[in-house]
């Protein structure tokens, strides 16, 4: 991109998230089918959501609070006076009522701000967090066949939160790491899966250039259909690109939305916008107006967990450990949370870490498809920390405690069960240490004098055999100092 | 002289006595109405649906409860009523298919034979205090209109003149009511729908503070003035209805969680030490002279039953028309949009998306409905909104403050329901304006929220005429009290039209 050192960029990001809530925003219908069954279509419905004569909406309380949730995580002013739901009037098949339910005017939180570290760039950047606000998602509609589209309207209803940025994001790399860290965040405080995949985030990025130098903006770009962080980033970089070409060609750019096609790496035109629509949005004469308590969001204020950016720093400033270490132990709250209380029952944090983003987590990994979290694992930290305790004062050796874990996880037992069960206590007094030294010395004797005479490569073969007369329960470095201490006597 | 009319046409509270005594039965009671159907109901065009097989079972239901000592804490046990068929009769089962319920059209083309899968808030009020349902009773389209002339169905006609209009919305129940053809009936009152059509049948309609009745299967026409509310034949049978389908219902996010009080307890008689106002406002140039003597006789009769009569002014009624011909198209041009032929109701079944979009509603609405979704759908247009709506509901705001601050110094509001008598059929069909002049005196409690009753009050040219008395806000007690102690002094209550002689 020769010529982008000419043109600022200018990128402002709208997400959609899908809440987790278990009911639908203004219905008691379930926002997914029962785990382990198939999501049929249109079996999640109900007279409310499916906009039959005379029905009408009452508010998801979990849905304003996990919304009230993201805008304290997002440093937003939560909006206490009279919150208005206001109509969005359009028609689409998706669409039931023929309107969405939506907020405008005064969205639930406004003006907030997220600090959000860009690697690529090696810095961190603030992004301006104009509003987000709670809305319910439309119907699916799959146009297909001949003639005809079918429409799902499981999703009609789910509560979404619209969550827009400040077009304060200057490059394709800032636009992808807000996206994740938002996404993080979401999903630290439980407000949503942030799933890109699946649909139950989206991103759009509106774009546009303007000369190095100037104030003014300049035509605005909206791209959609973004089915992954990286997409998000090539598309904003084609998009860069396109327009600088663009510009530097003296053309006159259209303002549009484009879609990302990911196969052919380049952004189309949906749909040209040459007047904005007018949805003619009204407060909505079914819902009171919402009045969120000062109490309430203090409430949410302290439930709000320590997030992400915080703890990392915590971690490496704090504790000491590395940055990838934090990295990986709070891209998960309950993985967090587990390091913490292994810390809190004694160990050494940089201990703690390895065995947590080691071998637990590489556990938990193998074990996830059975639908295992880290919250739910049956090792309770205690007993994590107790594993580890014994691999420090020699009680197990390392290899043994990864048995020993692997076992806790296949079968449930606490790890002092399974030492006790599979006799996995590690020999570590240097007498009885002792005793197994003299009998291999004994059974080798020309080994031993082999060694005596200058060849030091034999020490690892009867390190070996005193491993193997005591099944690995020895103490490994207490073996080597015992074994040494009588070859060279 | 109660006891002397035909039982067909007694208040709920005589047949209620008779059932308890056990000299008459609910079959009895049902047969009298389905006879007054079958003899009028065409000719007055008063029902969309008629379910008399259901009605007979749960009428003989209800003498089975009877029977067995039933009915002593269920005053509406056995009596048969009608609904207006803007609420939705579950008429579906569970897998779809008719379960012999009624149809829901809300008068309108669109919705013509559809059969909803649940029960409206009142359907289900009234089941649970066994009354029995007779059936669905005509209505403007959507509830717009003041004449019942607007029914995609045919135009009701007034039990008292068949050439004249019996007033709207819901035209349908008060014909109903006022020709025996029902014990009561449900009605819903956006601007004046019950109070109206009640004063041009000579019957009683009570419209509810915004909030105490749910409207949870109400097809709505303005959500935030929409409220259902009964049509009778006395004050005291509107304190037992109101009793059975008023309370909480957490379906329906603007019903108010307040305590119901015991409106059978209001009915005093006594209305000495109350400060009843007369608005000088509603007395409007234009209004019937009969129908101003009539308002001033029944306001004469609570003088001289010991209320204290004052005048007072409600300056901003004036604008209470222009106020709401925006706020309720508004509100209805966007609850009218489900309507689109895609889920239920009339489709035109074109192949394209905005053809099948213009040619089932374009079809399926009438002219009056679709005058109002343009008005609404312009009112809320950008670079119209801050005139129209915004504005609109500023001076909503202030007509509220009105009403509030000057019924802070009077107990309740005395005046007219409406500034004329019934009016011929298509005498003011074609000229809206003149039409929406009908509902000037009853659509400023609906902008606030207020509980407003109408009461006969007598005859002008031989025509019922009602007025109005307006309470505070979930105050229906006093609106009941004051409205009972004049029905008892004017002993009007027997007021019925020719037909009740047959
Ligand atoms: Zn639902």
């Amino acid at each position: 991109m020769a010529v982008s050192t000419r043109y600022e960029t200018i990128i402002g990001i709208e997400v959609h998230a899908q809440l987790r809530t278990e009911s639908k925003m203004f219905c008691s219908c379930a926002t997914a089918p029962p785990p382990g069954e198939k999501d049929e279509p249109n079996t999640r419905t109900c007279p409310v959501c499916m906009a039959l004569p005379g029905t009408l909406p009452v508010i998801n309380r979990k849905a304003v609070e996990l919304v009230m949730l993201t805008g304290l995580a997002l440093d937003c002013e939560i909006q206490t006076a009279a919150v208005r739901f206001e109509r969005k009037n359009y028609f689409y098949p998706d669409l039931p009522k023929g309107y969405q339910i939506s907020q405008y005017a005064l969205p639930l939180c406004a003006n907030g701000r997220l600090e959000v570290p860009v690697p690529a760039e090696e810095t961190s950047v603030s992004i301006g967090i104009t509003r987000a606000h709670l809305e319910e998602d439309t119907a699916r509609l799959q146009h297909g066949g001949r003639g005809y589209s079918l429409l799902d309207f499981n999703r009609a209803g789910v509560p979404l939160m619209e969550i827009v940025t400040e077009p304060d994001v200057r490059s394709p790399a800032q636009a992808r790491a807000y996206g994740e860290t938002l996404r993080d965040i979401l999903r630290y405080i439980g407000a949503s899966d942030g799933d890109m995949e699946t649909g139950s985030m989206r991103i759009e990025g509106n774009v546009s250039l303007r000369p190095i130098g100037t104030d003014a903006f300049g035509t605005k770009v909206e791209v959609k259909n973004l089915n992954s962080f990286r997409s998000l980033e090539r598309a904003m970089e084609f998009e860069v690109a396109r327009q600088a070409d663009a510009l530097e060609r003296g053309e006159r750019l259209v303002q549009e939305t484009r879609g990302w096609h990911e196969t052919e790496g380049r952004t189309m035109t949906q749909r040209a916008k040459e007047e904005a629509n007018d949805y003619r949005y009204f407060p909505e004469p079914d819902l009171p107006p919402l009045r969120p308590s000062e109490e309430w969001v203090a409430r949410l204020r302290a439930s709000l967990p320590e997030l992400p950016a915080a703890r990392r720093a915590r971690y490496v400033d704090g504790l000491s450990l590395s940055a990838y270490d934090a990295e990986v132990l709070t891209a998960d709250l309950a993985l967090a949370d587990y390091f913490d209380a292994v810390v809190a029952a004694g160990i050494a944090p940089k201990s703690a870490a390895n065995w947590v983003t080691g071998e637990f987590s590489r556990l938990l990994n193998q074990h996830a498809a059975e639908g295992l979290r880290s919250s739910a694992v049956g090792l309770r930290p205690a007993g994590l920390a107790e594993l580890i305790s014994g691999v420090e004062g020699g009680k197990v050796s390392a290899a043994n405690a990864k048995t020993v874990l692997a076992e806790v996880f296949a079968t449930g037992e606490s790890p002092k069960a399974v030492v006790d069960r599979l006799g996995l206590q590690q020999v570590g007094d240097a007498e009885s240490i002792g005793a197994e030294i003299e009998a291999v010395m004994a059974e080798f004797p020309s080994q031993v004098a082999e060694y005596r005479s200058g060849k030091p490569q034999l020490f690892g073969f009867l390190v070996g055999q005193v491993m193997k007369r005591t099944a690995g329960r020895a103490d490994a470095r207490l073996v080597n100092d015992e074994l040494r201490r009588r070859l060279e006597e | 002289m109660p006891g002397t009319l035909p039982l067909a046409d007694r208040t709920i509270a005589e047949v209620g006595e008779l059932l308890r005594r056990r000299e008459v039965s609910s079959r009895d009671l049902t047969e009298a109405c389905l006879g007054r159907i079958a003899r009028d109901g065409e000719r007055l065009n008063t029902f969309l649906a008629v379910g008399e097989e259901r009605a007979l079972a749960a009428a003989d239901a209800a003498d089975a409860a009877l029977k067995d000592g039933g009915g002593a804490d269920k005053p509406l046990l056995g009596i048969p009523y009608a609904l207006k068929d803007i609420f939705v009769t579950r008429a579906l089962d569970d897998d779809g298919q008719p379960n012999g319920g009624l149809p829901t059209t809300a008068g309108s083309r669109i919705l013509e034979g559809y059969r909803c899968a649940y029960a409206s808030s009142a359907e289900e009020r009234l089941s649970n205090a066994r009354a029995v349902l007779l059936g669905k009773t005509n209505l403007d389209e959507f509830a717009m209109g003041s004449s019942n002339e607007n029914s995609a169905y045919g135009p009701v006609h007034n039990p008292w003149d068949d050439r004249l209009v019996p007033g709207g919305s819901s035209g349908g129940s008060a014909a109903a009511v006022a020709s025996g053809q029902a014990f009561f009936a449900t009605g819903t009152d956006t601007g004046g729908s019950i109070r109206q059509p009640a004063s041009l049948s000579g019957i009683v309609g009570f419209k509810p503070t915004y909030g105490r009745v749910s409207r949870y299967g109400m097809v709505a026409f303005a959500s935030s003035l929409d409220q259902c509310g009964p049509l009778v034949r006395s004050v005291g049978d509107a304190a037992t209805v109101l009793q059975a389908l008023a309370g909480h219902d957490p379906r329906d996010s603007t019903s108010v969680d307040t305590p119901v009080p015991d409106y059978g307890a209001a009915l005093t008689g006594d209305v000495r030490g109350l400060k009843l106002g007369v608005p000088r406002e509603y007395f409007v140039a234009g209004m019937e002279p009969g129908v101003e003597a009539a308002v001033r006789s029944a306001i004469g009769v609570l003088e001289g039953l010991g209320a204290e009569i004052v005048e007072v002014s409600l300056p901003s009624t004036d604008h209470g028309l222009a106020t709401y011909y925006i706020i309720t198209p508004a509100e209805a041009s966007a609850n009218l949009a489900r309507y689109d032929g895609v889920r239920y109701g009339l489709s035109a079944g074109d192949d394209d998306l905005i053809e099948n979009y213009v040619r089932t509603r374009g079809s399926g609405f009438g002219p009056e409905v679709k005058r109002r979704i343009i008005l609404g759908t312009y009112a809320l247009s950008a670079g119209y909104y801050d005139a129209y709506y915004v504005k609109a509901q500023q001076v909503r705001t202030l007509i509220k403050a009105e009403f509030d601050s000057v019924l802070s110094g009077v107990d309740a509001l005395l005046a007219p329901t409406s500034p004329s008598v019934a009016f011929k059929i298509g005498a003011k069909a074609d000229d809206p304006l003149l039409m929406y002049l009908n509902d000037a005196c009853t659509l400023p409690v609906n902008i606030a929220g207020l509980p407003g009753i109408s009461v006969p009050c007598g005859l002008s040219d031989g025509l019922p005429v009602g007025f109005q008395v307006i309470g505070r806000a979930f105050d229906e007690s006093t609106v009941l009290r004051v409205a009972d102690a004049y029905q008892r002094a004017a002993g009007f209550i027997d007021l019925r039209p020719p037909t009740a002689y047959g």
